[in-house]
């Protein structure tokens, strides 16, 4: 009888797309999904046209605009310079063969919302863009992870990438989450446990019974902040939660029929055998977790909301300099606890959490009540299907009526490239995924939260535990 | 991308852990559709007070480190996002050659540089070298002793050298060797256009595409 060696989801995936070995043993991995927005792909579109170059499956590329995309009137950019990326995206679209999303389609949004949405993301595929937050289409099975300009024009030109191979990690989380524990505080905690470069170097694969419960607009929200740890990739193992996603809504790209059987049939292979070996392995227990709040400028910089801001030289993994800079930048102080925290602007928007299920549970923190007087509140839909599915279901009357700002598709204050920003000393209770100095304006102080977080932030000016607020 | 085999140059020491590419090239530039003129924006909000002077606390305004081309750095540089403008904007500010330490934390390895920064500097010809902390902090220790220091860095022979010239205590060289992917390494050496090589496997390209495409039931 022949042993069959057991293997890791990651594992199954890269076998099936290595086209070749290369003689110093890195591979060409062959990609099956290439996403292009405006932002990182100019340069390779021009290296192509310098060297003479096509690209090579069309039909495998797709591009949309996000991150310069006015929130307010988006067909109307005022920056000449954000509006001359845009209009080279459209051009090189039009002169390449690429099917554009542009700002005038019904489909337009981040583009780690649309790939899914669009049914473009399918488990067991290759899925790359010149994006980090690429890992957020792993939640379906699919090794997705972010890559460069140089890389960019790589894939437009030859469908593969040079790859070596990763090692693998696998973050169980057991338990069952408490009330207002969301995905969101899940992927936190992690960073939190094993530092923003803890999984360098490795697929990370999420397993465990309090994953198998989240949704999929959840688990995109666990594998996005993959890269927060480090990791360019996250995956989690398809399964009926999937398989129903993708037969379901208005997918063009999604199989049908009986396409659609015979990959729910291939799709069910795509699991971890039972003793394939990770290089890593951490159970967290999420039964006792509370929601987690940033403090710092860097999200292993985090918190429990019932927690306070932490002393320099009494945070493990980084130096008592580091945290003094951080804590200098946030204006804070030890010993403050984080519930004491006023703030001045709420974001409930970006590819970590802009999808239908976050504006729904922030839409159910704001019904019935009012954002604080002195408070901005920004709900920034993550595509443009995301924003009419919230109308027809009314959400946008309810932030509004509270009076929150309700606004088109994209990246928005996530990164401020857009006229989204903070003020200088502005505090910020975010959605997104990063909270790097100036990431959302010069001199702005951004605390990652969840949404539902986010949203009781906005009522009370100052944040709340989320588990006893309501 | 050039070939790289050595390069020598004045050593600048930024020692801050975590350095995103945020911080290293700033959004506000990132909407060009050039690969130039990114270098006069690197560090923007830390080389810049709010007036838009420059901030001589910066390390790197300061007159000891000017004319710099080898930058040491903390722990995870590059962290953040794929923005391939930050590798540019290092490059053309000047710098060849980025070295940080890997730390150990109990039993935690925390890496010099960013997995997506390494790869970009790799496409780019800027040499990412990652030391042990011990170096770095001896390296860090003699520049900061020795105002002006200069190092060939020697990629065929894996070895970092310092040369204390006249007017320096110390006089003579020090070594440090650091390790490097043979495959990184070949690709330094020999400036490799990593498209035309893969263009070179075009049939084999073709032949997966056949099976692969059935398989994935597309
Ligand atoms: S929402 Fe933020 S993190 Fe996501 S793609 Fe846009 S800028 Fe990047």
């Amino acid at each position: 009888m022949i042993q069959i060696m057991p293997k890791t989801l990651f594992d199954k995936i890269w076998e099936n797309h290595v086209v070749t070995v290369l003689p110093d043993n890195s591979v060409l991995l062959y990609i099956d999904r290439h996403l292009v927005h405006e932002v990182t792909s100019p340069q390779a579109f021009e290296g192509l046209r310098l060297s003479g170059r096509k690209v090579r499956r069309t039909e495998l590329t797709y591009a949309t605009m996000d991150h310069n995309v006015p929130t307010v009137d988006k067909q109307n950019i005022t920056d000449p310079i954000a509006k001359a990326q845009v209009e080279a995206l459209e051009k090189n679209c039009a002169q390449f063969g690429v099917t554009l999303y542009g700002l005038d389609s019904d489909k337009q949004g981040i583009v780690h919302v649309i790939g899914p949405e669009l049914g473009l993301t399918l488990p067991g595929t290759t899925v790359v863009c010149g994006d980090s937050h690429t890992s957020t289409h792993g939640a379906f099975g699919a090794l997705a992870f972010g890559i460069g300009t140089s890389e960019v024009e790589h894939v437009l030109a030859t469908q593969c990438l040079v790859q070596t191979k990763p090692k693998t990690f696998r973050v169980n989380f057991e338990g069952k989450c408490a009330n207002g524990v969301t995905a969101k505080d899940l992927i936190l905690k992690l960073i939190g446990v094993i530092g923003t470069a803890g999984a360098t170097g490795y697929v990370l694969e999420y397993t465990g019974a309090a994953i198998g419960r989240l949704s999929m607009e959840a688990r995109m929200t666990v594998c996005n902040m993959s890269i927060e740890a480090g990791a360019r990739a996250g995956l989690i193992a398809p399964d009926e939660t999937t398989f129903n996603y993708i037969s379901t809504g208005n997918r063009p790209y999604a199989p049908k029929g009986k396409k659609l059987e015979e990959s729910i049939a291939f799709w069910k292979t795509l699991r971890t055998n039972n003793g394939a070996k990770y290089d890593r392995e951490i159970t967290i227990d999420v039964s006792k977790m509370a929601p987690q709040v940033t403090w710092g400028t860097s999200p292993g910089m985090v918190t429990d909301v019932s927690g306070v801001v932490p002393k320099p030289g009494e945070v493990s993994g980084l130096t008592a300099t580091d945290v003094e800079k951080a804590l200098q930048y946030m204006g804070l102080t030890p010993g403050q606890k984080i519930t004491d925290l006023k703030v001045d602007v709420v974001f409930i928007g970006s590819c970590t959490n802009s999808r239908i299920e976050d504006l729904r549970s922030a839409a159910a923190v704001f019904k019935g009540r009012k954002v604080k007087q002195g408070v901005t509140a920004l709900i920034v839909p993550g595509s443009e299907p995301v924003a009419r599915q919230a109308e027809r279901e009314g959400l946008d009357k309810i932030f509004k009526g509270a009076g929150a700002q309700w606004r088109q598709a994209g990246c928005s204050m996530c990164l401020a490239m857009n006229p989204d920003k903070l003020k200088p000393k502005e505090r910020c209770a975010s959605t997104s995924n990063r909270n790097f100095e100036g990431r959302q304006g010069k001199g702005g102080r951004t605390h990652l939260v969840s949404p539902e977080m986010a949203a009781a932030a906005a009522i009370e000016g100052h944040f709340v535990d989320i588990r006893t607020w309501r | 991308m050039k070939a790289f085999t050595e390069h020598t140059g004045k050593i600048a020491v930024l020692n801050r852990a975590n350095i995103d590419t945020d911080q290293i090239i700033a959004k506000d530039f990132l909407k060009s559709i050039k690969k130039t003129g990114f270098g006069e924006h690197l560090f923007h909000d830390w080389r810049t007070k709010d007036d838009g002077r420059l901030n001589p606390d910066f390390e790197l305004n300061q007159p000891r480190f000017k004319g710099a081309s080898i930058l040491i750095a903390g722990n995870n540089f590059g962290c953040g996002s794929s923005r391939e403008h930050a590798v540019w904007a290092v490059l053309q500010a000047g710098f060849h050659v980025v070295i940080a330490p890997k730390k150990k934390i109990n039993n935690d390895v925390i890496p010099g540089f960013a997995d997506i920064f390494r790869n970009n500097s790799t496409k780019n010809g800027l040499l990412t070298l990652e030391l042990k902390e011990e170096q770095v902090n001896e390296l860090i220790h003699l520049v900061e002793a020795h105002e002006g220091l200069k190092a060939t860095v020697d990629l065929p022979a894996q070895k970092i050298i310092l040369q204390f010239t006249n007017g320096y205590q110390a006089e003579g060289e020090r070594e440090f060797s650091f390790e490097i992917d043979p495959g990184v390494k070949q690709h330094f050496l020999e400036g490799l256009d990593e498209i035309g090589r893969t263009l070179k496997y075009d049939k084999k390209i073709a032949q997966f595409e056949k099976t692969h495409s059935a398989q994935m039931n597309k």
